[in-house]
């Protein structure tokens, strides 16, 4: 049993960093949406998991603050904020093609790797560790890559909250019993980077009709030669 | 030691009669989805039976290559038949002749006399079909060799028969991401490999889209069913590697006894309808995939094997 149980979480990480590389490489907005929906079902199953192994009421609750929150309803706020436009259409702006992208977010997961074999090393312990903590810095350093080349504003922000996934993802094995004040103020936090963005969203594309906010770079102060 | 020689022979026999039946009910099933009257489940028994009952046409302008590909491509089917699991649980007479890289080895010769037999006949879409086959082959080369690194990995071993018995003992190991995350990657190689919906389209006739079908357009008569009958086979052993030997070795004979052998068939056959049922949903619901875009669609099967890889590395 406790076997399964690992293997399940261990499943569930690698389930997990699919998902952040889909964020990465979706062509269409709800392609993001539905991966960060998967990915942070996958981190609630892991929270669910670990809670079962060192058998914390924290974990527990704290995979449900993610199901309710993250699962069902940000998509849903999302799906109300961003108009409908914007969330169907095909063909968003990459910086980087889409096959290059993938192998460049490969070589972050194995750095990701590389950077945490000497702190695992310090720590010996749980099984679990192993698992979460180089997959929650890969989550974490795949967000940072989505924010970096994507140039539209819905998936940046699913990049900036995939990036929290990730840091919960090795916060769940690191610290099982993650004082609960901290969860329920980081899910408010959520919603309303969210709710904030969103309506950002909506206003911006009111006014210039697009939301690829990579032409904003161009915006200087002085007159461009 | 008779017994594992006929056992062996039975296994070929398997390949080389139910392939075609495999065909015709995925065929059939997709004629369901679609709502079609299409042909009954036995119609490839019967293009086989009209095509070697017809003249073959042969270029005065091609080689020997072009006369030979028909029978390489029949063969070597039958020989990685030889190699894999199709109704024991137990290594058989010829199993440790070569391992799953072997295996792939000659399955992929088939497909490179294929190639060369497309552009022999100069036929102007040949060499189109080929190069483009041999596009999603080189790309599916990399896949091929991290899935076959990680099952080395986890199993200690490339025989097939050693594999599958890693995956169930214990049953928790069946939920081991390395495994899970090789059969996801897997699939998606069998699908582009095979020249099914996402990356190509079976049915489709149109020669400037073609990308597997074209390559024998230009066999007619013998050659052609050769052919055809060699594809099913290719098609018939790579589910078998699939089904056996990655996902579980459930309903394949444990003990040697005929009976067992015997009763093993039925049961393969039925874990192929569930693949085929799974396999029809995927092609009904999906669109075929622009020329261009099958790179992205094979860096992501990629991915997924080296994410597989990387989770046995992390955990040990």
């Amino acid at each position: 049993m406790p076997d399964l149980l690992t293997n399940l979480n261990e499943l569930s990480g690698g389930l997990f960093i699919i998902a952040a590389f889909g964020i990465v490489a979706a062509r269409q907005m709800r392609g993001c949406m539905i991966f960060f929906i998967f990915q942070s079902f996958f981190l609630a199953a892991s929270a669910f998991i670990m809670g079962i192994i060192t058998s914390s009421d924290h974990l527990m609750i704290v995979g449900g603050i993610n199901i309710l929150t993250k699962v069902i309803f940000l998509p849903w706020l999302l799906s109300r904020l961003v108009p409908r436009k914007i969330a169907t259409k095909r063909e968003i702006v990459q910086v980087i093609n889409i096959p290059t992208s993938l192998i460049i977010a490969l070589l972050l997961t194995i750095t990701a790797y590389f950077l945490t074999v000497p702190w695992l090393k310090a720590a010996p312990g749980a099984d679990a560790l192993h698992i979460n903590v180089p997959i929650g810095l890969a989550g974490l350093l795949l967000g940072a890559y989505t924010l970096s080349v994507r140039r539209e504003a819905v998936p940046q922000l699913l990049g900036l909250l995939s990036m929290e996934n990730g840091a919960f993802f090795a916060g769940v094995a690191i610290a099982p019993n993650l004082p609960l004040m901290l969860e329920l103020a980081l899910a408010f936090d959520i919603l309303i980077i969210t709710f904030i963005a969103g309506i950002l969203t909506r206003t911006v594309h009111e006014r210039i009709g697009t939301t690829a906010v990579g032409t904003l770079s161009t915006l200087r102060e002085e007159p461009r030669k | 030691m008779g017994k594992y020689l006929l056992f062996n022979i039975l296994q070929v026999l398997t390949v080389l009669v139910f392939s075609p039946l495999v065909i015709g009910v995925l065929n059939r099933l997709k004629e369901i989805v679609q709502s079609k009257h299409g042909p009954g489940i036995l119609q490839p028994y019967r293009d086989l039976w009209k095509l070697f009952s017809k003249d073959e046409v042969v270029s005065e302008e091609s080689t020997w290559i072009f006369r030979a590909t028909p029978y390489v491509a029949f063969v070597t089917p039958l020989f990685v038949t030889l190699l894999i699991p199709v109704l024991t649980s137990y290594p058989l007479f010829w199993a440790f002749m070569a391992d799953m890289v072997g295996a792939g080895f000659v399955l992929a010769l088939g497909g490179f006399f294929a190639a060369l037999a497309a552009v022999d006949a100069a036929n102007p879409y040949g060499p189109m079909g080929a190069s483009r086959t041999r596009m999603v082959g080189f790309l599916g080369e990399p896949i091929f060799i991290i899935v076959f690194f990680t099952v080395s990995f986890v199993a200690d071993s490339t025989i097939p028969y050693i594999v599958q018995q890693k995956w169930v003992t214990p049953l928790s190991n069946f939920f081991e991401p390395a495994h899970i995350l090789l059969l996801i990657s897997f699939i998606m190689l069998i699908l582009a490999e095979k020249g099914r919906i996402p990356v190509d389209n079976p049915s489709g006739h149109f020669e400037l889209a073609m990308i597997e079908e074209s390559k024998d357009l230009e066999y007619s008569g013998k050659g052609a069913a050769l052919m055809k009958w060699g594809g099913w086979m290719k098609f018939f052993v790579l589910m078998n590697i699939f089904l056996n030997v990655l996902v579980t070795p459930w309903g394949l004979a444990s003990t040697v006894q005929l009976s067992a052998v015997l009763l093993a068939v039925p049961l393969v056959l039925f874990k192929i309808l569930l693949f085929i049922i799974f396999l029809v949903l995927i092609e009904s619901s999906l669109a075929k995939l622009r020329l261009f875009r099958i790179s992205e669609y094979m860096s992501t099967a990629f991915i997924i094997a080296v994410i597989a890889m990387l989770t046995s590395v992390f955990t040990g």
